[in-house]
């Protein structure tokens, strides 16, 4: 059952809720777009070079 | 000290009959600090010869703020005793009542972890190990032991002020380089003469509180000529930075104007005494603290202007 009487101490709380409410949905779309950035330039993605491509990595590098 | 138990400070308000509004607590972040950490942040992170993400590089932004903010938060937690003395901060959220210390304390150390694990999640763990160092810096090696201990409290304190434009830099490029110093010793070398141009005129804040400015501990002579000494030094630093890979004809006309500006006002401060001061309420005095204000913006602002004209390839001087 919900509290039919808006008690005063809930008008007063109310910017302050809103506040916060507000912080956590920023908070939450700032961690959703850096997850797409990352994962679209490629930070978070694992080796997926073939086996074939690491060994001839080393050979260049062990050639310089 | 100011801690949870000691604090002595008399709230105008018990805090058991206010319920803190946001406001209060964005208070605690020094709202007007945190222009000065965005923006020479903002110019250390576009200054810097790496492109960033345009998202990453406002998360970068964002938290190097958060973080700036969150020491600003402890620092009011541990000085709440000493801002409800003085008139300039006596209406900060603890001091009038609006925020319990402990609340203050929480806050800072949630946003000072949250930020630099983030920072150094956004861009590279330099960035925020850096910003990590910045808070300790300002919380502990100032507003804990330096502030109330020596009158060389913001020539060294003032470090933590100039870290954010090398942070910006280090969050672009992953290392620190001579144009990232040289913008930190930009706002070192301005913090001391604007804060002693403060000190002079609100003298009896600092004399209340007892803390040993240098006006307190070595007069208001030895103020004036300090004032004098660090402005000639900080010109030619300035005007050297001209000559860098961030400065550039626009930075150094800007440069020579501000800095001939800024030496006549410390040259003013240092010939006044404190009858003539005293007779026109510190005129000279307040105007060099406004013109330092101005004098940091623009010359952050000119290599912003600097970086963009390079980022287009535009070379003012026809490839001098």
């Amino acid at each position: 059952m919900g509290i039919a009487h808006e008690h005063e101490l809930h008008q007063r709380r109310r910017g302050r809720n809103i506040g916060v409410g507000l912080t956590l949905a920023a908070f939450i779309a700032i961690v959703f777009g850096l997850t797409l950035v990352k994962i679209g330039s490629g930070d978070f993605s694992a080796s997926t070079a073939p086996q074939g491509a690491e060994s001839g990595a080393g050979e260049v590098q062990s050639g310089n | 000290m100011s801690d949870l138990t000691t604090n002595t400070a008399a709230p105008a308000v018990r805090a058991s009959e206010y319920d803190a509004q946001f406001g209060d607590y964005f208070a605690l972040l020094k709202p007007r600090v945190m222009t000065l950490v965005v923006f020479t942040a903002f110019v250390g992170l576009l200054a810097a010869p790496v492109p960033v993400h345009p998202f990453v590089g406002f998360c970068a932004i964002l938290f190097i703020a958060v973080g700036g903010g969150a020491s600003g938060a402890l620092n009011m937690w541990w000085d709440a005793d000493i801002d409800a003395v003085m008139k300039r901060t006596a209406k900060r959220p603890i001091p009038s009542g609006r925020v319990e210390p402990g609340e203050a304390l929480a806050i800072g150390l949630a946003l000072s972890g949250f930020s630099c694990v983030f920072l150094a999640l956004a861009t590279n763990v330099l960035a925020g190990g850096l910003l990590a160092f910045t808070i300790f810096f300002y919380v502990v090696i100032y507003t804990m032991w330096l502030k109330r201990s020596t009158p060389q409290n913001i020539v060294i304190g003032g470090g933590a002020g100039a870290f954010p434009p090398m942070i910006g830099w280090a969050a672009a490029t992953g290392s620190v380089s001579v144009e990232a110093v040289l913008m930190f010793c930009l706002t070192f070398m301005w913090t001391p003469p604007h804060f002693w141009a403060l000190a002079l005129f609100m003298r009896s804040d600092y004399d209340d509180a007892k803390v040993p400015m240098l006006t307190v501990t070595h007069g208001r002579r030895s103020t004036r000529k300090h004032i004098l000494v660090y402005t000639i030094l900080l010109a030619a630093l300035a005007i050297g930075t001209g000559f860098t890979s961030v400065g550039g004809p626009i930075y150094l006309a800007v440069a020579l104007v501000l800095n001939v500006l800024f030496l006549k006002g410390a040259w003013d401060i240092f010939r006044r005494d404190e009858t003539m001061s005293e007779a026109d309420n510190f005129k000279t005095e307040k105007s060099f603290f406004k013109l330092s204000l101005l004098y940091l913006f623009a010359h952050f602002g000119a290599i912003l202007v600097e970086a963009g004209l390079a980022r287009f390839g535009i070379d003012l001087l026809g490839g001098f």
